[in-house]
């Protein structure tokens, strides 16, 4: 690779500059709408006129009128998405190695099963989840989310982990029973650590689809026991029946979104290639 | 330390290739054992079926006298380094190589661990590596952290699976004499896996050589150059390889495409109502002719050759001499070169003179070489029509009261530097 030619450059920096700007906008919109007094919402301006914090008050004060509505979906929303999450990284992991490594009939059974599944579309299984969850009792429950998240994020899970686990080298397994280490230990001790920034990239994608349920969360929930946060967004209203509750909305969209920012921020680094380099000739 | 027996063991597939057909060997305790023999010979299969990472589908494999067919790897107590070296990327040097004391579980205190690794690296000379990660070492170093971590525990045995075939020519030279010392000054029974023939001749006390899952021949390097049991043991071993050429019975000679070779009585005994066979010659048995009168060589047989190119290697003169093979025994040799891995280009003799010879490309040249050496083969079998069991079966004596000398004379020379230290 030699050095790119001014033409080159400014071409690259034209296309990264538009895809930020495609990717950027609505993220910065919304910031800025979510500092906008209520009044100020049909304003035109990008900017708002006053910086207020009104509409955070509104959603996190004490006095809040959405206070209500969105402390406990950013509860539920936390913990169905990390115990959703946490249950499939487990889950899959076992399921991924089995797959990349053992030998057993049904092993393509499996694979496209879960390929069919997360094909599925969620509006068509809703329904039928529906009553199923309410006659049985899942309804407006964490657990009667967490388990049609699994469905969402495990297949998913097996497929990335598994090629994952397909790309280190077995030489470590053997090398580790023919040291004295047991089926599991030779798991343990030589294969989790190298799968670790592989799980890692796994689980946050599983968190991100949890995270960002509507359907499901929508339909399976009635009240604030369990309903999630972009579902709760769909009850925000406004201060008068006048008012849009727009303002709301999108200060609550700005704090979800910071979990998702913190949590790409902080696996980045964990998120490192490269670690399975020297187990075999480089 | 303990002898691996081998009885009958077969490895077959769940596809139904047959990748290793009824072995039999016996590897005495602290013996180098080689096995050698071209890809897909079932060389590699043998050691993973000892080491028990496959399943040995029939047969009895005893270590120590111990029946192991059923024993998980962990429990068979053997040490193995494998091809790319599996070392642990996420662990150190130091943790990689005590990585087996680590598993005993409660076995060895840390300060005895500490102690045996660094040990064990001093050895190998990577003490100043002990901090390091895989990933920053060379390709050398690499290797000797593999070893490090076979010879930290006292493994009932050595495995190699070819362990220097990724290291360049020159690193492989020396870790090859490394593992030779190694060897001899632990006294360790090994068994090293090699598709190179110039390794298995150089470490092995005795060499295996297998060809399609089949033992053809279990002997000293010495007796397995001098005495092979059929073409393809012969054409394996040495390098350049031995050449084979048609040999027509006539009355009274041998004749060779280039030269008629006389029939002594003991040679015309052996070859029965046979009218071709085949020839084998090893390079070095031809000599440049005004070289080998110089050197008063006589009783050989001179002939003329056109020679088509040459090598000078500095020790040897290399010469190649185009020949026309015939078609009896055409089928015979392309099946031998497939065998070989060979690409089947040319038939060609390979004559390896005196670097002070004259011969250069394209001379019509005088040749000359010794025909009590010749190996005669049967065109059909491939047998060494002129094997001699006796003669191998000294060699084989000799080489194992060597081993055994070397063997104590090592052994003294540590008990020696131990009682010094």
């Amino acid at each position: 690779m030699g050095a790119m030619s001014t033409r080159l450059k400014i071409g690259w920096a034209v296309i990264t500059v538009v895809v930020l700007v495609y990717a950027l906008f609505p993220v910065s919109s919304i910031l800025a709408t979510s500092f906008k007094l209520p009044s100020e919402l049909n304003s035109g301006t990008f900017l708002p006129q006053h910086w207020t914090w009104t509409n955070y008050n509104q959603i996190l004060g004490p006095n809040g009128t959405a206070r209500d509505l969105f402390v406990p979906a950013l509860r539920n929303s936390i913990g169905i998405s990390l115990i959703a999450t946490a249950i499939a990284a487990v889950l899959a992991t076992l399921a991924a190695y089995a797959i990349a490594r053992l030998d057993f009939p049904g092993k393509r059974l499996i694979l496209t099963t879960a390929l069919g599944v997360s094909i599925f579309p969620v509006i068509s299984i809703v329904t039928p989840l529906f009553n199923l969850w309410r006659n049985i009792g899942l309804y407006d429950t964490w657990l009667g989310l967490i388990i049609p998240y699994l469905s969402l994020t495990l297949p998913i899970s097996i497929w990335t982990l598994a090629a994952f686990f397909r790309q280190i080298p077995w030489e470590l397994e053997q090398a580790a029973q023919v040291d004295g280490a047991t089926t599991w230990q030779a798991f343990r001790k030589a294969i989790v650590p190298l799968a670790a920034p592989g799980v890692f990239t796994t689980a946050l994608i599983a968190f991100f689809i949890a995270w960002n349920d509507f359907v499901y969360g929508i339909s399976l929930t009635s009240t604030s026991r369990a309903r999630p946060v972009p579902a709760a967004l769909a009850f925000f209203t406004g201060a008068s029946q006048f008012e849009e509750p727009t303002g709301a909305i999108s200060a609550a969209a700005v704090i979800v979104t910071i979990p998702v920012v913190i949590l790409v921020l902080l696996f980045q680094r964990q998120i490192v290639s490269g670690l399975t380099q020297g187990a075999v000739k480089g | 330390m303990s002898a691996i027996e081998l009885k009958d063991v077969v490895k077959r597939y769940p596809d139904g290739f047959l990748a290793v057909r009824g072995v039999s060997l016996d590897i005495a305790d602290g013996e180098f054992v080689i096995l050698v023999g071209p890809s897909g010979c079932g060389k590699s299969t043998l050691l993973r079926m000892i080491v028990g990472l496959e399943d040995i589908t029939d047969g009895e494999l005893t270590i120590g006298g111990t029946r192991m067919n059923e024993r998980a790897p962990r429990d068979r107590h053997l040490a193995m380094v494998f091809q790319n070296y599996a070392l642990y990327p996420h662990l150190t040097v130091f943790e990689n190589i005590a990585f087996p004391l680590r598993l005993t579980k409660g076995q060895f205190t840390e300060a005895q661990i500490r102690e045996k690794v660094t040990t064990a690296a001093t050895t190998l000379e990577l003490q100043d590596h002990l901090e390091r990660k895989p990933a920053n070492l060379s390709g050398g170093q690499r290797q000797r952290v593999a070893m490090g971590r076979a010879i930290v525990r006292d493994a009932q045995a050595f495995l190699f699976d070819e362990p220097l075939s990724n290291l360049d020519a020159k690193l492989r030279g020396q870790m090859r004499t490394e593992i030779a010392r190694m060897q001899r000054r632990m006294g360790t029974t090994t068994v090293y896996v090699t598709h190179d023939q110039t390794e298995a001749m150089t470490l092995g006390d005795r060499v295996a050589v297998l060809r399609k899952g089949e033992l053809q021949q279990v002997a000293s390097p010495r007796a397995l150059y001098e005495h092979p049991v059929n073409l393809f043991v012969a054409g394996f071993i040495g390098s350049p390889p031995m050449n084979f050429v048609p040999g027509e019975v006539t009355a009274d000679a041998l004749r060779l495409p280039f030269a008629d070779v006389p029939l002594t009585d003991a040679l015309r005994q052996r070859l029965g109502s046979r009218q071709i066979v085949i020839i084998g010659i090893r390079p070095e048995q031809f000599e440049d002719h005004a070289v080998a009168q110089r050197h008063g060589q006589t009783g050989g047989v001179p002939f003329s050759a056109t020679v088509d190119v040459t090598e000078w290697l500095g020790s040897d003169l290399l010469g190649y001499v185009p020949f026309e093979t015939r078609p009896e025994v055409r089928g015979k040799l392309e099946e031998l070169d497939r065998d070989l891995d060979g690409e089947g280009v040319r038939t060609q003799l390979v004559v390896a003179l005196d670097p002070n010879s004259r011969v250069r490309d394209g001379d019509e040249a005088r040749l000359w070489f010794d025909p009590e050496k010749i190996l005669v083969f049967d065109p059909e079998s491939g047998e060494n029509l002129s094997y001699d069991e006796g003669a191998a079966q000294e060699i084989d004596e000799q080489n194992e009261r060597d081993r055994k000398a070397s063997l104590a004379r090592a052994h003294a020379r540590e008990a020696k530097s131990t009682a010094a230290a």
